[in-house]
């Protein structure tokens, strides 16, 4: 579709009775994107070829899988043995998952570390961690499905946590299992909606898109485009930019496929599922861990609120508290690159989240690397739990009164045209203006 | 200061992925298995074939009496070199449940190619009485439930110990193993010196034995190991250069905005 | 495409050209060669094309009796023809209302047993003539209830909607009174 070539009686006669190449042409090839979006943007179309990846293998894959507790686990074991190619798609899909939350957690910490979650992109932002939550759920009924240890045990430690609700726990547990532990009819409704829930992310990553388009993007800057001297077309030059990013990041999912495909997994799910016999250890995948650290930290109650109660809410409000991240940041600046204390507190953000993830994965009552009798991995887990939710509730909203931003830049292209920021200080109080 | 940053959060993530084998060791002071090397490890690695039928060997004479194998059918044999008359021949030594009869009774008949490894016990009852009531879990996939299977679990088959160390005192009809978590094991040592005559000739010590019998349980749980190995190389040179192309077309169309 | 420079300069845009070529080929290789496992594992596995053979003894099956067995989810009749059957069957060989005429040689070359599949050609259905006591159809072979296809003794079709003669299956004789189907 060049602008200039005489347009194809085809495409004009589809186009006249549903408007999807001139759609695909203002979304893509006209829709202006700033131009100095660094490699930290490539993620999200990452994020949108996994999905797709995750469908297509899920799809082939539940042509082979039977979703009885008798026969799960083997079927898993016959796609990889006897289905031509089972043992591939079955080990990208697996991978997959992991490959998902890595790019989803980039994607997520690029926008906290650049403001893309500051005004007008609240909502755009809320769409985001709506799309964690479909695919946290999604990523936990997947790994119930195998029937191995982890996946009975873990199913049955996150439904047990239903119980803790007051009055209705056990009637809504006892509900989501159909049964009085997790069966065969949990194990059924939970191939069902893990089926289901990926369509629902494809159905909010649409309207996660469409919001973007109405904002438009954020970029390294934070600054609004003041005209068409600050921004390009999207295609060619983000297309390529993603085609390319795409490439790199095939070459080490394949590596991980081909070469460590059982690096992100855990032993114990190459064992059937035994109702009878617990694991040593519960641990669920890589990603959970974080929550997993924050759930357990809970350990007391306070007043009537038991310690099992506690450990909920706080699993819950850790995600929770992402959607009202617009409004706890209360600086004026959006790009951490002017914000120097808040560049500190983000670094220290993400360790805190890397310490927690480290304590999810290991006992409660074990030594820290062995160090001290007292340095529990659960004081370690309580003292991150604290200083998650301190950073979101204290820190940010303190930040933005008290921090000194660096000046910014007139525009996007003015660092370029005159080789360097400095700019005068009136350009430091108008950050978020419109172009 | 972009660029510490970097490095320090993807130092972050390596730290916290190397980390990983200690998160699941946690509890017991079982010394983690030596890491050994074999011949299926690395991104070159492949399964030695003759390895893999003494190993075999070893599983059929010395596991196989309580170790199921139900996941391995015979005629995935094929793959470590035997021919169709040895894999019916071994088949035929097992017999398996049948179609009843016209007058409905149950009939068994001799187990095929087609089928899988029969177990040594028809039920896990039977399996614990025959053990005093330990159940001898099923080896198909061994290897790969345990972290860093293959060296753990020759670790087990050699880490017996004739006397247990200073205080330690072992119940009666277990044994003390170094790596079995716990130290008590119900399986006796397996493996005897020249227990199995390798139709190779080979000398058949503890430690022979072991390796061969964890070459062929890794075999057993990973059969297409050496596909997955060899087409990884393909596709990731192929997408390494892909990548290269992608990046160098991307430059081309940027060269006017840079 | 889009916002094409002002002043490209001959050799850039051939460059660029031939570089897009190159990419979008490898890009296409890669794809396809994607593609094919994604085809490839609805082909049946490897454990059903195991059981794409079977073998079946025979050595209970006396002169006039007949067996069925399940091969690739089909029923096959096997069927230990009398003296009689056979002669009738040969002397067929040259009746004027074969519709797929076919010698009773070439479909039995050892003439007392006669393998085929028992499903008949024209829908599907299995006909009735195995068992002593059902009906044989007019012709002294298999008759098919469905829509009245009669058999043969060789098992050509005779009379009735059916286009052609029972389908014998690929099988050769082992030793020891077995067959090997498939």
């Amino acid at each position: 579709m060049a602008s200039g070539k005489k347009p194809n009686r085809i495409v004009k006669w589809v186009d006249d009775r549903l408007p999807i190449f001139s759609f695909v042409e203002h979304h893509l090839a006209d829709y202006p994107t700033p131009k100095n979006l660094s490699y930290w943007w490539n993620f999200g179309s990452l994020a949108g070829i996994v999905l797709v990846v995750m469908i297509v293998t899920g799809i082939v894959l539940a042509m082979h899988y039977t979703p009885h507790t008798d026969m799960a686990f083997d079927s898993v074991e016959r796609i990889m043995r006897d289905v031509n190619y089972g043992w591939l798609l079955r080990y990208i899909h697996m991978n997959g998952g992991t490959m998902f939350f890595i790019v989803v957690y980039i994607h997520l910490f690029r926008g906290m570390y650049y403001g893309s979650y500051k005004t007008p992109r609240e909502l755009l932002w809320w769409l985001g961690v709506i799309i964690l939550l479909l695919m946290i759920m999604t990523a936990f009924l997947g790994y119930v499905l195998p029937w191995g240890q982890m996946s009975f045990w873990a199913a049955t430690v996150i439904t047990k946590l239903f119980t803790a609700i007051p009055l209705v726990g056990t009637a809504i547990t006892e509900w989501l299992w159909g049964g009085f532990a997790v069966g065969n009819p949990t194990l059924n409704r939970f191939f069902s909606l893990h089926y289901l829930m990926p369509f629902v992310i494809v159905g909010v990553v649409l309207a996660h898109i469409w919001a973007l388009h109405t904002s438009k993007s954020n970029n390294p800057l934070g600054i609004d485009p003041k005209g068409p001297q600050d921004t390009i077309p999207f295609h060619p030059y983000y297309t390529v930019k993603d085609n390319f990013g795409i490439g790199a990041f095939f070459v080490f999912f394949a590596a991980v496929v081909f070469f460590a495909p059982d690096f992100f997994g855990e032993p114990d799910n190459y064992i059937r599922a035994n109702p009878l016999a617990t694991p040593a250890h519960i641990v669920p995948e890589w990603y959970f861990l974080p929550y997993y650290a924050v759930l357990r930290a809970l350990d007391f109650d306070i007043w009537f609120l038991e310690a099992k109660l506690l450990g909920v809410i706080a699993l819950a409000a850790s995600i929770f508290v992402l959607f009202l991240l617009p409004w706890l940041d209360t600086s004026k600046v959006r790009s951490g690159r002017f914000r120097p204390i808040f560049k500190w507190f983000f670094w220290i953000f993400l360790l805190d989240c890397v310490i927690l993830g480290v304590v999810g994965g290991n006992a409660p009552d074990a030594q820290v690397f062995g160090w001290s009798k007292w340095l529990t991995y659960l004081k370690l887990g309580q003292a991150a739990t604290a200083y998650y939710f301190a950073h979101f509730l204290i820190i940010l909203p303190v930040l933005g009164f008290v921090e000194k931003p660096l000046p910014l830049p007139t525009s996007i292209s003015e660092p370029v045209l005159k080789g360097g920021g400095a700019a005068s200080a009136a350009a430091a109080a108008k950050p978020m203006e419109k172009a | 200061m972009r660029r510490l940053a970097v490095t320090l959060v993807v130092l972050a993530g390596l730290g916290a992925g190397g980390l990983a084998p200690v998160m699941v060791w946690a509890a017991g002071d079982e010394p983690h298995p030596p890491g050994r090397h074999w011949s299926f490890s690395g991104v070159f690695g492949t399964y030695d074939k003759p390895q893999l039928r003494r190993g075999l060997q070893v599983y059929r004479e010395v596991c196989a009496a309580c170790h199921s194998l139900r996941l391995v059918a015979y005629r995935n044999l094929a793959a470590i070199g035997l021919d169709v008359k040895a894999i019916e021949a071994i088949a035929a030594e097992k017999k398996l449940p049948g179609a009843p009869n016209d007058e409905g009774e149950a009939t068994t008949r001799k187990a095929l190619p087609s089928d899988k490894f029969v177990p040594p016990f028809a039920n896990e009852n039977a399996a614990r009485s025959a053990n005093n009531g330990a159940l001898p879990p099923d080896l198909s996939l061994m290897t790969k439930a345990r972290l860093r299977g293959p060296d753990y679990v020759y670790a087990l088959l050699t880490g017996y110990k004739e006397e247990p160390p200073e205080g330690v005192t072992v119940p009666e009809g277990m044994y003390f193993n170094t790596y079995f978590p716990g130290h008590n094991i119900a399986m006796a040592p397996p493996i005897s010196d020249e227990g199995v005559e390798f139709a190779d000739k080979t000398k058949a010590t503890v430690q022979q034995q072991a390796k061969d019998v964890v070459a062929f349980l890794q075999w057993a749980a990973d059969p297409y190991l050496e596909d997955r190995k060899r087409m990884g190389i393909k596709v990731v040179l192929f997408l390494i250069f892909l990548t290269g192309l992608l990046y160098a077309y991307k430059r081309k169309v940027w060269a006017k905005v840079h | 495409m889009a916002n094409s420079t002002t002043a490209a300069d001959g050799d850039g845009e051939t460059r660029r050209d031939f570089l897009l070529l190159a990419t979008t080929a490898a890009a296409g290789f890669g794809v396809a060669a994607v593609a094919w496992p994604f085809i490839d594992q609805m082909n049946p596995a490897a454990d059903t094309l195991a059981l794409g053979s079977i073998k079946v003894d025979i050595s209970k099956v006396a002169v006039g009796q007949a067996i069925t067995i399940k091969w690739r989810g089909r029923p096959v009749f096997i069927r230990h023809r009398t003296a009689a059957e056979i002669a009738q069957a040969k002397k067929d060989d040259t009746a004027a209302d074969l519709k797929e005429p076919v010698p009773d040689a070439e479909r039995a070359p050892k003439p007392e047993w006669l393998v085929m599949e028992g499903v008949c050609t024209h829908l599907g259905c299995i006909p009735v003539g195995q068992r002593t006591g059902e009906k044989k159809g007019d012709y002294g072979g298999w008759f098919c209830p469905c829509h009245g296809s009669h058999y043969d003794t060789s098992g050509r079709i005779r009379k009735g909607p059916a286009p052609a003669n029972l389908l014998i299956p690929p099988y050769k004789f082992l030793e020891n009174n077995q067959i090997q189907i498939g």
